[in-house]
């Protein structure tokens, strides 16, 4: 469904972004090998007589850098504008689509024109609601076509907006490269101010986010494999009967490597917990609450405090084991998660 | 190589110092790639990888795999959990397509909080390239 603005904002389509920009300095090896140095790269074909530039510098060769862009046009100036005007205050980068025509060669002086490609409809992101903005930069040399350089970013009203004070990360100011048409102001897009562990959810699809998985290695796989069958086990030294929690190689207290389990009975008390507010997460709705439960066993252990409002989690809240599944694309994944006993949730 | 065929796994230590230098080489100032404090500012928890440091890093795990005769046609990145320092990036690739001289390249790269990057490559291989 179109709304209004949208119909503002697709008439920018077609519109030039940037024209007749040039490159800052002209294909040299300096800046290859710096490239190079920095990616690890040591393709031969970069180096020596007869080198070309990585293909995936393109960017690198039409990038303001510190002295800022030249040839930006009126057109996409305004389109920002009206965004920013609405609200879609914050920028994310998420895609870049690069097409080499021909390589690139130490000399060769690059210009470029970009045009905005197309304005989306409103999309409803994890981040927020936005206008996702595509724009095309032809790269040449010589008048010849060498490159192409899509790029997309989402320019969005955050969803979650910061504490007073510090309003400016909610107006994602900066992030990442742009080329000539690119706004000064990209954000950490792909990045910033929501790390998205699921790229199709900065495109608003609407999939059940990927949680994060547990690192499951020699040292911890038992206890994994416990939560998988619903039984929550500590580990007790043979040794010495010290219990411990989370799983460890060896006893903090005697040092044995010998160990064998314990199974938690499953009541405890939260010791002590966070709210977290920032940065959100794909797969987690914030504010929630992070308990650290104390196990009627002594042990403690980090979870999530479930089935009560974030911020009527106290210190000391008798607390029982729950399991849980989620499931997303990776498949079925089970945690030990804590809700208050019964009767014990102040209204 | 055929379709299906998968491409060993390159392993990129994710430090500050790549960080840092891949946003200058690719002459990228904004100050979430380089300034701690000012990313945290931003609502961002550190300094991250800007896009274009991952393209290159994309590109050389195509070139490292295939040898410096290869030729990369097409490369196209969609972004998604960000790279921090002290994180590891794993890029793995499947062949899509290849129909003797024209590869199409599946790449991901995940790190500890989810998948960094998603792409396709497309590149030319001459005949008795690597694969």
């Amino acid at each position: 469904m179109d709304d209004e603005l949208h119909a503002r904002l697709k008439a920018y389509e077609g519109r030039p972004a940037a024209v007749a920009g040039t490159g800052r300095d002209p294909v040299n090896a300096p800046m290859i090998r710096h490239w190079c140095e920095a990616t690890g790269d040591r393709n031969p074909a970069y180096t020596g007589p007869g080198a070309i530039a990585p293909p995936t510098m393109l960017q690198a060769w039409i990038m303001g850098g510190l002295s800022g862009h030249e040839g930006r046009a009126q057109a996409y100036d305004e389109l920002l504008s009206l965004l920013d005007e609405a609200g879609c205050t914050s920028v994310v980068a998420t895609d870049c689509e690069q097409e080499y025509l021909r390589p690139l060669r130490p000399g060769d002086e690059v210009a470029f024109d970009t045009v905005i490609e197309s304005v989306s409809q409103r999309k409803t992101t994890k981040l927020g609601t936005g206008y996702f903005v595509t724009t095309r930069t032809d790269v040449r040399v010589a008048e010849e076509l060498v490159g192409t350089h899509r790029f997309r970013i989402l320019k969005y009203a955050p969803r979650t907006h910061a504490p007073s004070g510090q309003a400016s990360s909610a107006r994602a100011s900066s992030g990442h490269a742009s080329s000539g048409p690119a706004p000064n102001e990209y954000v950490p897009s792909e990045h910033a101010p929501t790390p998205t562990g699921r790229e199709e959810k900065a495109q608003g699809r609407q999939e059940a986010p990927r949680r994060p998985r547990p690192v499951v290695n020699r040292d911890n796989a038992g206890f994994w494999e416990g939560v998988r069958r619903h039984r929550l086990l500590v580990q007790r030294c043979t040794g010495c009967d010290t219990l411990r929690f989370p799983w460890l190689p060896g006893c903090n207290a005697c040092g044995s490597p010998e160990w064998d389990t314990v199974e938690a009975d499953g009541e405890g008390t939260v010791f002590s917990y966070v709210v977290m507010h920032h940065p959100p997460f794909p797969a987690f709705s914030p504010p929630y609450a992070i308990g650290l439960i104390e196990l009627a066993e002594g042990v403690r252990i980090i979870s999530n405090v479930v089935d009560v409002p974030y911020d009527k989690v106290r210190i000391g809240m008798p607390v029982e084991l729950e399991f849980r599944s989620y499931d997303d694309e990776d498949g079925e994944l089970v945690l030990p998660v804590f809700r208050p006993r019964a009767g014990e949730v102040a209204a | 190589m055929k379709a299906g065929d998968e491409l060993p796994p390159l392993e990129i230590g994710i430090t500050r110092t790549l960080i840092v230098a891949g946003a200058l080489a690719s002459r990228d100032y904004q100050d979430v790639h380089h300034d701690p404090e000012l990313a945290r500012r931003k609502g961002s928890p550190d300094i991250f990888m800007n896009i274009l440091t991952t393209n290159g890093l994309v590109g050389r795990y195509l070139t490292d795999h295939f040898g410096p005769t290869a030729v990369l046609r097409k490369v196209a990145i969609r972004l998604g959990a960000p790279n921090y320092p002290g994180d590891i990036m794993v890029l793995k690739g499947t062949v899509e397509e290849f129909d003797g001289a024209t590869a199409v390249v599946r790449v991901t790269g995940d790190n500890g909080i989810g998948r960094h990057v998603t792409g396709t490559v497309t590149l030319t291989v001459p005949p008795g390239g690597a694969g």
